[in-house]
């Protein structure tokens, strides 16, 4: 036992190649036996990557899910921001110049619409449920922007610890239901052209949600979408304790 | 050499990041300000230049590309290390905040990409804005 857990341990990246590639090909197989290929494949593996990490959450008590079990931290460093960016800078290869030009002013609105709108709808979720601080309520609608703007925008202004935390919490939920939602609405909202794409990365703006999320809807939208999304967090960031917290503060 | 294309792929992101932690510090912010975009804006403009020629095509075009082929599995990598736990443990406001956020964005993207679309239509009659 001993034996096994050591050598998993000091090669955990390498464990992780291997129990990724073989989720991939159960996903796979599942996709096409049980929904004829009608649900992507990556779709189902990022589905059970998510439930594989609720239970290593509860398991474990970590913050990373499945990484905090031992045999698997591998995945930690596979998952992780490093890895995530560099392979999502490599989506960009093949794309043409063109294709950016035509949607950058759409793209750099949706980024701003997108930061105000998450914004005021968390805000006034906040609101909703009884909370007149608007200290409170600034940093629960950051966190509907993104789960790092939540917490960047609290510590500036000086929320307290569970208003942070509820804010981070808004946030995971928004990023999930990102990866989830994005293949099954993709249709109805028009969601199969470049153009679309970097809208609705600047519009979502969680870079893991609209990763997974247009990995599973269309491989070849990604690097469009991706593009967009990694100026959001910034510009949320910036708008959270500045402008947003001064017209939240003028209302309440 | 396929090192050629991964070494390019790394020059790309360690600069796009620098230039966006930059941003973040001459903002005041707490956050790297686009630093992945950037980092692709210049994988972009290399992969269509003729300059980057010997570090984009053929064999060492394969070390690119094999990143960009391992994306996905990246992903599902990402989402089993997500904090679900802490998602779910967050409770109804948490819930709510999040829910509604996505499908109001989710809702706008038809509504966007339509003003895009008009915009670049007008562009080539004059400098005029869209119908707004």
């Amino acid at each position: 036992m001993d034996l096994i857990e050591s050598v998993f341990i000091r090669n955990n990246l390498i464990v992780a190649f291997a129990v990724i590639g073989a989720a991939i090909w159960v996903s796979y197989f599942l996709a096409d036996k049980l929904t004829r290929g009608r649900i992507h494949g990556s779709g189902i593996a990022i589905a059970l990557g998510l439930v594989a990490a609720y239970f290593g959450g509860v398991a474990t008590g970590g913050n990373t899910g499945v990484a905090d079990v031992a045999l698997l931290g591998g995945i930690g460093l596979m998952g992780g921001g490093m890895m995530r960016d560099f392979a999502i800078v490599a989506t960009a290869f093949g794309v043409h110049l063109s294709e950016l030009k035509k949607a950058g002013m759409a793209g750099v609105i949706s980024i701003f619409a997108g930061v105000i709108v998450s914004f005021v709808v968390g805000a006034m979720i906040a609101v909703m449920f009884g909370y007149t601080d608007p200290t409170a309520i600034t940093t629960i609608g950051a966190g509907a922007v993104t789960y790092i703007v939540g917490p960047v925008t609290g510590e500036a202004i000086g929320a307290s610890d569970t208003i942070i935390t509820l804010s981070v919490a808004a946030g995971l939920v928004k990023s999930i239901l990102v990866m989830i939602g994005t293949p099954l609405v993709a249709r109805h909202i028009g969601l199969d052209n470049p153009q679309s794409a970097m809208v609705f990365g600047g519009l979502m703006g969680t870079t893991s949600g609209v990763a997974a999320g247009l990995a599973a809807t269309d491989p070849k939208l990604v690097p469009y979408g991706a593009m967009t999304a990694t100026f959001y967090t910034g510009v949320g960031c910036l708008l959270g304790p500045s402008i947003l917290f001064f017209i939240v503060s003028s209302i309440f | 050499m396929i090192v050629f294309g991964v070494a390019l792929l790394s020059a790309c992101l360690i600069l796009g990041m620098l230039i966006g932690e930059a941003l973040g510090v001459a903002l005041n912010v707490e956050a790297n300000v686009g630093g992945v975009g950037i980092a692709m804006l210049f994988l972009v403009l290399a992969s269509n230049s003729e300059k980057f020629k010997t570090l984009t095509q053929g064999v060492a075009g394969n070390g690119i590309q094999f990143w960009s082929a391992m994306y996905i599995p990246i992903v599902v990598a990402m989402a089993a290390r997500q904090n679900v736990a802490a998602a779910v443990d967050g409770g109804l406001l948490a819930l709510l905040a999040g829910v509604a956020a996505v499908l109001v964005s989710f809702a706008l993207v038809p509504v966007l990409s339509k003003i895009g679309s008009a915009s670049k239509a007008t562009e080539s009659d004059s400098e005029e804005q869209g119908t707004a």
